[in-house]
């Protein structure tokens, strides 16, 4: 008697406990004191039922290591000329490879000390001495190519996440994955094409001058210079169109020292501009270059397009300028949000991209819904018309088994997705199983003449090994399959997994229970079974 | 109300031969397909590429589709109708990659609109799958049945006959012959083929017939499974190894139901005759069989009816899986453990007559 009320007790907790966690999914507008004392999350729902984006981003780390071996060149080549030690060329050659023609073969030794004291970085490769001069190669050292390869997608992680969260997305995922990728999930984005302008976009921004008088169209151009795409804007049609312009290579400033970039408008043409501000060590570098390219041409290059080339008209304090061009309001807004957030470290490349359309989200949210509505109500007529009694004994643990999976996604933070749908419309049609083999046994032993009472006890007391021993099986690969799976196929392994145990409870707990206490409690002499 | 009637007394063991025979050429059918079709129809998560879902406003054909698309270089794209036919969906399988600039949706949006009109197709789904993402996605389904299949193995081969002593040196030898299999630089395909040809030698030797049996039915099963595919040429996807994967689960489950009660009735009757035995097993098992296989059908039914177009492939494995599953639990896995226990009474007869001679 005793033990009847205690698994009496048990139930009733458990099913409390799950209606408190199933709640908030259930019903929005719940009381303050339960928002601030009581489990307040609501079922969350994967990307394929809520529609956004899924895109696995791998951040082109190498590249940040070759940018370092282009900036070690022109460092390189500067103490050369301060140390006065004669060379012909310093170039990158492979990779992260640097190779250094001196004029002179007596400098190699000189030339050793310098990088061993002065660029700790690199690695002393190769030296050959010729009759009129020696040629050196220097490579970035493999640690620390590493770690700037490290840096590289940690700082881009932390730049994507600074430009997502500006970008206003609520509950976006953002995290690493491996050694180079980038997980981004963004529910419910409406305009993919924008989200990707905005999260793949280098935004490195140089300011380079212009080189006057050189045909960028020309043939061969002079050392030094290159041909840049511009962007230009006739105010007078509105439309923009592409020419080239002729650039010298050297960057003058970079991007890095913006500390705020926004949109204004230019009140004559009433176009978006981006106004930016630098920090006080780019306030004053932005000052010492305009102040000695005073009527030459600054060029505004970002990501390697020419946005506009003004002409210097004199020098320019307190640390501020603007990037002018043709943008629509929203153009201009992202521009200024990842400049805010910075530049990639290094580009980015889509490996994988997922998409769903909220329509077809919703859509599918209706669809599985109603296929598990349709199927839960035929098994429940199934129990009832073959079991009678003993089934809406069944039907009782298997709305039971229904609400404790909910409530354990709630309580998980589990996300549910459309496979994890279908895992619970199977774990309803598995989850009779049990009471089926339950069922069969009592039906069995009733037939060999015992009592109701003994009969229930041999049918659950030989079920419940079966039972045990059947569900493992489908439990091994559901776990399996939730270390391996990714995404939906995920959310399919947790509903399956949490429905095979929650099965087992309320087939073997629960339905037990209702028997007992129909047997002993309210001495019932004949099973309707 | 009962459907299976408590007397039934089907001679499913009298079948067995021929059940034996239907399985066989199904598995060949299905190997042939497969043969045929140069392998299995691969999805994007493994293939790589992109598949693009788009609802049409008018009616339109696959042939306007594929004229309305073929700037964009989508090379050998198949077009293929989904859903209702009045709901004018279609699904575009291409090999067009997004870059960093623009992505696959925008591209076929712009193609669309300019063939269709503003706002007469609208994606609803993009899956863009790189070439390493593919390859990695590949890999991981691979190590999870390989996995699934080991833990599984491992699990009946102690469960079934209560010796998990055997199970332990089963489990010894199935990890040391894998670790050989890796340490030779086998592909993971190739490892899940030794894993099991390697189990069912170990059952073999260390003479557990039930596990033997089982492991048979579940290969049984997952061949079946994707020779449908193959038949079908439906594409083959991530979500497809979860419900092959599933499905193994749940042929197991059928499989050991029938077999404990074979053993229990074993350790009831020592003196009837094994094959009366197990008929006598499956068809006091039967109604369970039936009623919950029944049960599983009909839900998996209206999930591949009612479910939609994005899960639709996925009941269907299902769907195959649950019949084949319950058919080999009945007519593949008990016969095999017939035909063991025949060549081991043989086997003891002729030992005998050594021993006599």
């Amino acid at each position: 008697m005793k033990d009847l009320r205690w698994r009496a007790i048990l139930i009733a907790v458990v099913m409390l406990v799950a209606i408190v966690y199933l709640l908030p999914s259930l019903n929005a507008s719940l009381p303050a004191w339960w928002k601030e004392t009581l489990p307040n999350d609501k079922i969350h729902l994967g990307l394929d039922l809520q529609g956004g984006m899924h895109l696995v981003l791998e951040v082109q780390a190498d590249e940040a290591v070759r940018t370092t071996a282009e900036r070690l060149v022109d460092e390189l080549k500067e103490t050369l000329r301060t140390e006065r030690i004669p060379f012909r060329t310093v170039q990158r050659t492979k990779d992260w490879d640097i190779r250094v023609e001196l004029a002179d073969g007596t400098a190699v030794g000189s030339l050793k000390t310098l990088i061993e004291k002065d660029f700790p970085i690199l690695d002393w490769v190769a030296a050959t001495t010729e009759q009129d001069g020696a040629t050196v190669v220097c490579r970035i050292s493999d640690k620390e190519a590493a770690h700037i390869r490290d840096l590289a997608v940690r700082q881009a992680l932390e730049t994507i996440r600074n430009r997502i969260d500006q970008f206003g997305v609520s509950e976006p995922d953002i995290r690493p994955q491996g050694e180079d990728r980038i997980l981004v999930q963004l529910p419910g984005v409406k305009d993919p094409q924008r989200a990707i302008d905005l999260i793949g976009k280098t935004a490195l921004l140089e300011f380079k001058l212009v080189a006057e008088g050189v045909d960028p169209d020309a043939k061969s151009l002079p050392p030094g210079v290159k041909a840049y795409p511009m962007k230009r804007f006739d105010p007078n049609t509105g439309r923009t169109f592409e020419t080239r312009i002729a650039l010298k290579d050297r960057t003058l400033m970079t991007g890095e020292y913006i500390t705020n970039a926004n949109v204004r408008i230019d009140t004559q043409y009433n176009t978006p501009y981006v106004a930016l501000e630098f920090d006080p060590q780019g306030a004053r570098l932005f000052e010492r270059i305009t102040g000695e390219h005073v009527k030459e041409r600054l060029a505004i290059v970002l990501d390697g397009v020419v946005y506009s080339a003004p002409v210097i008209q004199e020098k320019i304090g307190g640390g501020r300028a603007s990037i002018t061009g043709s943008f629509t309001m929203e153009e201009a807004r992202d521009l200024a949000i990842v400049l805010r957030a910075g530049a990639l470290p290094a580009p980015v490349k889509i490996l994988e991209e997922r998409t769903v359309g909220p329509s077809l989200g919703a859509d599918s949210i209706r669809q599985g819904f109603l296929s598990m509505v349709v199927g839960s109500v035929l098994i429940l007529l199934f129990m009832m018309v073959y079991y009678r009694v003993s089934g809406v004994i069944a039907n009782v643990a298997l709305v039971l088994n229904v609400v404790l999976i909910m409530a354990a996604l709630a309580a998980f933070k589990a996300t549910l997705t459309l496979p994890g749908i279908a895992g619970i419309i199977l774990t309803i049609g598995m989850a009779v199983d049990a009471n089926v083999l339950i069922f069969e046994r009592i039906r069995e032993e009733l037939r060999l003449g015992k009592t109701p009472r003994a009969a229930v006890d041999a049918g659950f007391g030989r079920a419940t090994l079966t039972i045990l021993d059947a569900n493992i099986t489908t439990l091994i690969a559901a776990v399996v399959l939730f270390q391996f799976g990714t995404g939906p196929v995920k959310g399919f392994a947790v509903t399956l997994s949490i429905g095979i145990v929650a099965s087992l409870f309320t087939a073997i707990i629960v339905s037990r229970l209702i028997f007992d206490y129909l047997l002993v409690k309210r001495r019932v002499r004949s099973i309707s079974i | 109300m009962q459907i299976i009637k408590p007397d039934i007394n089907i001679n499913f063991v009298g079948m067995r031969f021929k059940a034996i025979t239907l399985s066989v050429a199904v598995i060949l059918l299905g190997l042939a397909a497969l043969v045929w079709r140069g392998g299995l129809n691969l999805g994007v998560d493994f293939a790589g590429g992109t598949l693009v879902q788009v609802k049409f406003e008018q009616s339109t054909t696959p042939e306007q589709i594929r004229d309305a698309l073929k700037d964009l270089g989508i090379g050998r794209s198949a077009i293929q109708q989904v859903g209702a036919r009045e709901d004018n969906e279609f699904l575009v399988r291409a090999d067009v990659k997004s870059t960093e600039t623009q992505n696959v949706g925008q591209a076929v949006q712009e193609h669309l609109d300019k063939a269709y009109g503003e706002g007469k197709a609208s994606i609803r789904r993009v899956e863009m799958v790189g070439p390493k993402v593919g390859r990695d996605l590949r890999q991981k389904a691979l190590l999870a049945i390989y996995y699934a299949l080991l833990f599984i193995a491992l699990y009946i081969s102690g469960r079934f006959e209560l010796k998990w002593g055997t199970s332990g040196i089963m489990a010894a030898g199935l990890l040391v012959g894998v670790y050989l299999l890796r340490l030779i630089g086998m592909p993971t395909t190739y490892l899940i083929v030794g894993a099991l040809l390697l189990t069912l030698v170990l059952c073999w030797v260390l003479r557990l017939p039930y596990a033997l049996a089982a492991v048979l039915a579940l290969i049984h099963d997952v061949l079946i499974t994707l020779g449908a595919f193959a038949l079908t040429n439906k594409e083959f996807s991530l979500t497809i190894v979860a419900a092959l994967l599933t499905i193994v689960g749940y042929s197991l489950n059928d499989t050991i139901i029938v077999f404990d009660r074979i053993r229990e009735n074993l350790r009831a009757s020592r003196r009837e005759d094994f094959k009366g035995l197990v008929n006598r097993s499956i068809n006091q098992t039967l109604s369970r069989t039936i009623l919950t296989s029944g049960t599983t059908l009909l839900v998996i039914v209206c999930l591949f009816v009612l479910g939609g177009t994005v899960i639709h492939d996925f009941a269907f494995a299902l769907l195959i899986g649950v019949v084949v599953g319950t058919y080999s639990s009945i007519f593949v896995a008990s016969p095999l453990l017939i035909l063991y226990e025949d060549w081991a009474a043989e086997g003891r007869a002729k030992r005998r007559r050594t021993a006599r001679a």
